[in-house]
């Protein structure tokens, strides 16, 4: 081969453009939908309309009895085949097709395969179902209350509504310190119920081959390896013959996570019926029976000296999980990572209890963008140091910096057990209030006030845990929290990288390529990354709770260190120099003090045709990543508004956010990914829900109800940064792609409700719609009379 | 989403159209933009036979401004009036609620005659036409008949219009000089239907009201024609305790239930804002 090429490297630091985006935006992705396999069948799901029923009967003639309709399977035909129930990523059981009563509106009684999906719709009008109508319980302290109707009558041995109790912290000690406080700070509060509606819904194309014994899946999914592992284990397929692909994504946020009963019936079906099954959600279906998110009613308190320093934290969480406990988070932890919820701040103990309900409502708890609970975890840390500095007379300012983590306190070992790995929190603030020009924000909103408009200005100063495991403490469902990365460069000098974590449009082909070129040379466009085919990828548990970064990508760095060590052994043997004279320099072994260089693309070379004698040939491999502890990501957000007095309309006017996410490997991706979660921290804090009325029918399920915000709503978003590399990450970085979601709501209902504090007004829920705000001046103005 | 399955003809001429509509009766349908057909097929909520596409008849999407007369083309798409240079320039009403309907991808397709057909109360048409005291043209083979916008509209989802009739035209007086106008929406999100709409049209004559036209939106079962109102504000000179008096009027007859975007005191509320705001908004533009 000619001498190497000199192509610049643009490892970590340089603004790639997304290699993946071409494809997406000439419309050449290939989505779920886009599968298309030849004597393909298509499902229609039967869905109840009832909350809460014992399911009486169920006809099929009708639709058996239409032309084009191949089958029309219920629960009953499952339960011969022992798969009428499924586990949940929570150790609980779902109903695959109700075979006993439905306990959701929206819950799966029946399918129907016909040959065309519209065959298919048709016929699922056409069978019958008979319900008879039980209490529905959709408040969860009601629920929890009643011992009589039992949600959950499947459950042996389940005499009430109670999902899990759980319980971190020391509860002797945070007693003891409230007991001593000069001042509590309480704050009840609900987190909604929202929905990750990410953009394409969820669906799958089984394909079980008779003659070959080989179940292919397709899978909108963020987790392939663990999903098939889950095949094997719950249909009793032979891993080895089980191969789930996950095309192009179009976006998870924690939805595509669990398994679905859609992809248990239609791989049923196609084993049945010799026949690859597709089957794709609807918007409705997505929104009113795929994992939702949040739903958590919390009681915090604080504990304070006289002078605000804060000693305990207490919060108990009253969950709803719907019908199923489905959360998607790791065995341990029943309420997620919640007991992060001491935050920021350097405080003496806490003590978190949480207990779980069981209602007529649709299944789910997937971390929606968020790493198990964190966000309502940030959420109520960040509303109630804000209301302990109202109680208080001091500055929301004031009060943080008065309670922080020192920098010099790291790594420090939160009082709920987190072993914290870096954090400069007063100087993600101080910048953020530098940005914001905060003395100048005050006096304008002072002068605001003095006029009668109601300005405010909110901060968060939130503290991510993501990037799960280590493998000791972190699984889902038994599977251990590391990640894999598979390297193989060929004689040309380019790569493959391939990953056992899944992108959704995190932007992992451009970043993990970057990472590749930062420590072995190879420029990002000459290496192609790999990822989402079980047969082609190594062992991973897949993409969300900002893992890829901490887990995958640190798998990366390490295997391309490997081959790095590997290729200066080749590039000795070129250069006829010892190994201990040679410098390593971006992308070349150079001979100390001389010209005398080799390029890793020499080294590439020379690997499949001249490797030294005694070494292995090739030029490639695998490692997989257990990473000693989580990264804490940590930010801070803040936030101006206006609110209009007469409507109740709330306008953001600036919105700061400072960004500590350790080593930004693309920051354009960075930029992007928290563009995307501050607009959702938008949509959560301002206009998006999911609730259910006393009959428990679904309120939010279509984008008429359940409101995305467009361009125009969104507010104009000022970025900043701080850099904090993570002291055990190969490349210092932590996981980003949530801090936005999790910290931003908080700042966005803090600035309302400093809005409004003039007139008094101490709580607002989420979503804080106009007429929320309104009725809360109303209640305000009359409380003052 | 799968649309029950249902047979497709494309008339070109009105006449073709109006046979194709007698031949299919009660199961045919007109489609126009098909942006409330279209999903309330796919919900499944319809099932019509026969889709009737009007989109290829001539001259149905004109607007014109001669004798004395406004006249608007069933088939006039929100966009097009929503930038219209008469509109942007002479009535405001129609320029502003045609940018405020849904989004642009909407606004493209959708028609003013399918929005008045389609009798949402939460649509913005109705409370336009009911504020320019517009009369609504429908023609079925061998007949004409034609209805005042309010009486048009008779409750959610329902119309005059018989299953053999197509509206073809919409049209209102001219305005002459002292004519001021606006269209206040709240919505949540681009995209959204009304919290709350206000449609008002005035002329105003030496310093006085001489007519009002009031259309509210989202105010009850149907496009809701504020009467009272009207009488309020006509022969009085503009003032804003004129115009206080004028949207109490109007949410007297408000009939709002709860929902997610607020309690009814809130709804009523937020009319009686956008009625001040909407009425000076008018009576400004009026006296320019
Ligand atoms: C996402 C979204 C948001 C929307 N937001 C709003 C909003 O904010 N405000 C608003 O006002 N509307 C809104 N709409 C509705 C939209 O404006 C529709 O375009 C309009 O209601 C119907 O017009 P069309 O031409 O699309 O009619 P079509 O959907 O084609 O037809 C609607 C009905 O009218 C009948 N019809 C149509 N034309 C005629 C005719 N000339 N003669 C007789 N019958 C006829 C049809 O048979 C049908 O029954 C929204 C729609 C969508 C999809």
């Amino acid at each position: 081969m000619e001498p190497s090429e000199q192509k610049a490297v643009r490892g970590v630091g340089h603004s790639v453009r997304r290699v993946e985006d071409d494809r997406f935006i000439v419309g050449r992705g290939n989505y779920l939908d886009d599968v298309k396999l030849p004597r393909m069948l298509h499902m229609a799901i039967v869905r109840s309309p009832l909350a809460h029923a014992t399911i009486e009967s169920i006809d099929i003639s009708e639709a058996m009895a239409l032309e084009g309709v191949v089958a029309v399977v219920t629960g009953k035909d499952l339960e011969a085949h022992k798969l009428a129930w499924m586990p949940t990523l929570s150790g609980d059981t779902q109903a695959v097709l109700a075979t006993d009563k439905v306990r959701f509106q929206g819950q799966e009684v029946a399918a129907v395969i016909a040959e065309s999906p519209y065959v298919a719709a048709d016929a699922a009008e056409l069978v019958e179902i008979e319900y008879e109508p039980l209490d529905i319980f959709v408040d969860p302290y009601k629920a929890l209350e009643n011992t009589e109707t039992i949600i959950r009558s499947d459950k042996e041995g389940q005499a009430d509504n109670v999902a899990y109790e759980w319980e971190a912290g020391d509860k002797a000690k945070t007693d003891q310190l409230f007991a001593e406080a000069d001042h509590v700070v309480k704050l009840h509060t609900h987190y909604p119920r929202s929905h990750p509606a990410p953009l394409e819904t969820c669906g799958c194309v089984a394909d079980v081959n008779g003659a070959t014994g080989k179940a292919t899946i397709y899978l909108t999914s963020q987790a392939p390896h663990a999903h098939r592992t889950l095949f094997a284990l719950v249909a009793g397929l032979p891993e080895q013959n089980i191969r789930v692909i996950s095309p192009d994504v179009g976006g998870g946020f924690g939805n595509k996570v669990p398994i679905y009963p859609g992809y248990v019936v239609a791989t049923a079906a196609s084993l049945l019926l010799d026949a690859p099954v597709k089957w794709v959600e609807s918007r409705s279906e997505n929104l009113m029976s795929t994992g939702f998110a949040r739903d958590y009613h919390m009681d915090g308190e604080l504990a304070l000296t006289s002078d605000g320093t804060i000693t305990a934290m207490r919060c108990h969480i009253t969950s709803d999980h719907g019908a199923f406990f489905a959360d998607a988070q790791p065995t341990k932890f029943r309420a997620g990572l919640v007991h992060i919820c001491t935050g920021s701040y350097d405080m003496q103990a806490a003590h978190i209890t949480a207990k779980g309900a069981y209602t007529n409502k649709a299944p789910g708890g997937v971390a929606y963008r968020c790493s198990f609970r964190v966000t309502e975890a940030s959420y109520i840390i960040e509303r109630l140091v804000q209301n302990a500095a109202y109680e208080l007379g001091m500055s929301p300012v004031e009060i943080r910096r008065k309670n922080f983590i020192k920098k010099e306190q790291f790594p420090y070992t939160s009082c709920t057990g987190f072993i914290y790995d870096s954090g400069d929190y007063d100087a993600s603030l101080d910048k953020a209030l530098e940005m914001l020009g905060y003395d100048e924000i005050m006096a304008e909103r002072d002068a605001a006030r003095a006029e009668g408009r109601l300005m405010g200005v909110g901060i968060a100063t939130f503290t991510e845990v993501v990037g799960a495991g280590n493998s000791k403490e972190y699984d889902i469902a038994g599977l251990k929290m590391f990640d894999s990365a598979e390297l193989r460069v060929h004689p040309t000098g380019k790569a493959i990288l391939k990953l056992g974590v899944q992108t959704q449009g995190q932007g992992h082909e451009t970043t993990f390529a970057q990472i590749v070129a930062n420590e072995l040379g190879i420029p990002p466009e000459d290496i192609a990354v790999g990822h989402g085919d079980t047969d082609n990828t190594p062992y991973g548990l897949g993409t969300y709770a900002s893992r890829s970064t901490p887990t995958g990508g640190a798998a990366t760095a390490v295997i391309a260190r490997k081959l790095r060590d590997k290729a200066k052994k080749i590039a000795a043997h070129l250069l006829e120099a010892s190994e201990g004279d040679l410098e390593w320099d971006s992308n070349k072994f150079v001979v100390k003090g001389t010209d005398k260089s080799v390029s890793i693309q020499d080294c590439a070379f020379a690997a499949y045709t001249n490797p030294p004698d005694g070494e292995e040939p090739g030029l490639e491999g695998v490692h997989y990543y257990d990473p000693p502890n989580m990264t804490y990501p940590f930010g801070a957000y803040a936030v101006v508004v206006e609110v209009d007095p007469e409507t109740g309309e709330w306008e953001v006017k600036r919105m700061v956010a400072v960004d500590d996410c350790g080593v930004r490997i693309n920051p354009m991706v960075v930029d992007g990914q928290i563009h995307g979660g501050l607009t959702e921290g938008y949509a959560m804090a301002s206009m998006q829900y999911i609730h259910y009325d006393d009959d428990g029918n679904c309120v939010g399920g279509n984008f008429i109800d359940y409101l995305i915000p467009t361009a125009v709503e969104t507010p104009k978003f000022e970025l900043g940064e701080t850099v904090t590399p993570s002291p055990h990450h190969p490349i210092g970085a932590k996981g980003v792609g949530e801090s936005a979601t999790v910290g931003s709501p908080a700042a966005y209902v803090n600035a309302v409700l400093d809005a409004l504090q003039p007139l008094g007004v101490k709580n607002l829920e989420m979503p804080v719609t106009s007429g929320r705000v309104w009725e809360a001046i109303q209640a305000a103005k009359a409380a003052a009379e | 989403m799968y649309p029950p399955r249902f047979d497709y003809v494309a008339p070109t001429s009105l006449e073709e159209a109006l046979d194709a509509l007698a031949e299919h009766g009660d199961e045919g349908k007109i489609i126009a933009g098909g942006q409330s057909l279209i999903p309330m097929l796919k919900l499944r909520f319809a099932s019509p036979e026969t889709l009737i596409d009007i989109n290829r008849l001539p001259g149905m999407d004109g607007v014109s401004e001669e004798g004395g007369t406004l006249r608007f083309g069933a088939l006039c798409r929100h966009n097009q009036l929503g930038a219209h240079p008469l509109m942007t320039s002479k009535y405001h009403v129609v320029a502003e609620a045609g940018t405020l309907i849904a989004d642009p991808l909407v606004r493209n397709m959708g028609s003013l005659g399918g929005s008045l057909c389609h009798a949402d109360p939460q649509a913005d048409w109705g409370s336009v036409m009911i504020a320019l005291k517009a009369t609504i043209v429908c023609q079925k083979k061998g007949a004409t008949r034609e209805f005042g916008a309010a009486e048009f509209m008779e409750g959610i989802f329902t119309t005059k219009l018989a299953d053999d009739e197509i509206v073809t035209e919409i049209r209102c007086d001219a305005a002459n000089g002292g004519f001021g106008s606006s269209y206040l929406k709240m919505e949540r999100k681009v995209g959204d239907f009304a919290t709350c709409g206000t449609a008002i049209a005035l002329t105003l004559k030496d310093g006085t009201i001489a007519s009002a036209g009031v259309g509210l939106t989202a105010m009850g079962a149907k496009n809701l024609h504020a009467e009272d109102a009207e009488k309020v504000l006509v022969g009085q000179a503009p003032s804003a305790e004129l115009f206080a008096e004028a949207a109490e009027a109007a949410v007297a007859i408000a009939d709002v239930r709860e929902d997610s975007r607020g309690t009814p005191e809130y709804k009523k509320n937020v009319l009686r804002t956008f009625m001040k705001r909407g009425l000076a908004k008018a009576a400004l533009r009026a006296q320019a």
